[in-house]
């Protein structure tokens, strides 16, 4: 049952998006991140709109699974609208009880309600048309120059490969685990919260226990084919900028520049 | 430091290794000696095999050969170079490539072909020869048809392969391979021990395994069997199996054919010693 988690979410499909080099996805959302915080006015939420739009069409994912990640962030988003809306100073609009809407509340609550939920699809774009992979081998190469003030990069890079690598692997052990211990009599589904954190000890003890010693292993195996950290270390897929992604930056730059437009002159 | 030519690909000479145990403070508590000045020469292009039940001290003899452990005393040359030496440590790590037991904790890459170029990778490969050397090495244990596969779902004998692939796309002298079919059911083990006979026919790659089922050693060309850290026997598969006494007395399982063609020999029927396969034991009785 646990094997059915799919891990990430990435989405296969044969789009632009999906080919677009990883640096060029990461930038972009940050980018695009940005630009939700400097636009001011409902004309910057319709460029941003359109951009996101545009963007969701060329990757061919099915919509559904953008607004799948909201479902994590609807509590966050509710108590920000909820706070914006009533506690902005300003023009009162409706007032009953103690409580009184605000024309700027108003404003404000929507504003950030959409610059939220912007933020969550815009980055789930992302995560869906990147395989967890290419992410690290983009991030590996984007923090590079972090390296200067001894930042270990390869190494962070490495260590998140490596568990993308291993959560199938536990999580199958974890499965077997816990059938051993059912078998035994143990009990995992009854009793209030407590008492199901504290049943879930048996089943953490070993399997922290046998990653350790898979640990144990994996390094002993990268040692010996000669692992050394990433100095003088080639690629097998080596990250190679294409024209499209020269492309991609354009269309970027581009929407960054009409995005700070609208501000300034709508 | 002896001669080069006439040295073999390994060569151990009086090879000790001392476990230290300490307790919480770090005091010595004890020493186990898990190899015992033990004496191997290993000939380019052989197929050796080293056997011994659990705790003989064959594992911590292949980790020698690895460099992933030093000897207490004694020396370790893989062709030609000390392994206690510094300067030397990643070529010999290179020229002796090492498989180990458990599948899933030796593979590193999510799909088979990264794993195979990991490898190559942290040898500063150029990364046109990295996948040739991915798609030759793949072909070798036929496991070329899964490499867009992730390993995950791979029986335990498919990903030894890919563990023996990723050995070989290094470009080792010669391949150590440490219980590797420990874990495997008996298909596998049969998958496994045919890649690594092939290897060792068509490349030439020097092969030494290390395990305890009888069975796979039959086609090697030197049999050492190791207990409580020292060289208890040494030959020839045929060699080793004429002594059925001598291998029960070190607690090793003697192949079903080879012990049915001794207690035939023992109650009287003539027969040659040191029978290895059922073939064989057919052809002797008719």
């Amino acid at each position: 049952m646990l094997r059915d988690i799919t891990l990430g979410q990435y989405y296969q499909a044969e789009s632009v998006i999906h080919k677009l080099d990883p640096r060029v996805k990461l930038i972009a959302t940050i980018t695009f991140i940005i630009s939700l915080f400097i636009v001011d006015n409902i004309a910057g939420y319709l460029i941003a709109a359109i951009f996101l739009v545009c963007v969701i069409r060329l990757s061919r994912v099915p919509f559904r699974f953008m607004i799948r990640g909201m479902r994590t962030i609807v509590f966050l988003l509710l108590i920000t609208v909820v706070f914006n809306l009533f506690l902005t100073p300003g023009e009162p609009l409706v007032s009953f009880w103690k409580l009184t809407i605000t024309k700027e509340g108003l404003r404000s609550a929507s504003f950030m309600a959409v610059r939220l939920v912007f933020l969550i699809i815009g980055s789930s774009v992302m995560t869906l048309t990147t395989t967890p992979n290419n992410l690290t081998d983009g991030m590996e190469k984007l923090m590079n120059p972090l390296k200067f003030f001894k930042v270990p990069v390869h190494e962070v890079a490495m260590m998140m490969a490596i568990a993308l690598r291993f959560i199938p692997v536990l999580l199958e052990e974890t499965d077997k685990i816990m059938k051993a211990q059912i078998a035994r009599g143990a009990d995992f589904e009854s009793g209030n919260l407590i008492k199901k954190a504290k049943s879930l000890v048996p089943l953490l003890v070993p399997l922290f226990i046998s990653a350790f010693r898979r640990a144990n292993d994996l390094a002993m195996a990268m040692e010996a084919r000669c692992y050394r950290g990433g100095e003088h270390r080639t690629k097998m897929k080596p990250l190679q900028y294409k024209r499209r992604d020269a492309e991609a930056y354009f269309v970027l730059v581009c929407y960054l520049a009409v995005c700070i437009g609208a501000n300034v002159y709508l | 430091m002896g001669n080069f030519i006439t040295m073999g690909i390994i060569k151990t000479e009086k090879l000790v290794f001392e476990y230290i145990r300490r307790d919480e403070e770090g005091n010595v508590e004890g020493i186990t000696r898990a190899v015992d000045e033990v004496d191997l020469d290993v000939e380019p292009g052989s197929f050796i095999a080293i056997l011994g039940h659990n705790g003989s001290g064959k594992s911590t003899l292949a980790k020698h050969i690895n460099a992933i452990l030093y000897p207490t005393e004694g020396t370790v040359w893989v062709d030609g170079m000390d392994t206690s030496q510094e300067k030397n440590l990643w070529d010999v790590r290179q020229s002796a490539g090492m498989v180990f037991q458990n599948p899933d904790n030796q593979i590193i890459g999510q799909v088979v072909e990264e794993d195979v170029g990991f490898g190559p990778e942290n040898m500063g490969i150029p990364t046109q020869q990295i996948w040739e050397r991915v798609e030759e090495s793949l072909k070798a244990v036929g496991m070329y048809e899964f490499r867009k596969h992730s390993p995950n779902k791979l029986s335990g004998g498919q990903k030894q392969r890919i563990s023996i692939a990723g050995v070989i796309a290094m470009h080792p002298k010669c391949i150590i391979l440490d219980e590797p079919t420990a874990m495997l059911d008996p298909n596998g083990r049969k998958e496994v021990v045919r890649a690594v006979r092939a290897l060792n026919a068509a490349e030439g790659i020097t092969v030494v395994l290390i395990t305890h089922y009888m069975e796979e050693i039959i086609h090697a060309d030197k049999v050492f069997v190791m207990d409580r850290g020292k060289v208890a026997m040494e030959g020839t598969p045929r060699e080793i199996f004429s002594q059925v006494e001598r291998l029960k007395e070190l607690r090793l399982d003697v192949p079903q054919v080879t012990l049915l063609a001794h207690e035939l020999q023992k109650s009287g029927v003539n027969i040659p010693n040191g029978i290895l396969t059922t073939e064989e034991l057919v052809e002797a009785l008719i």
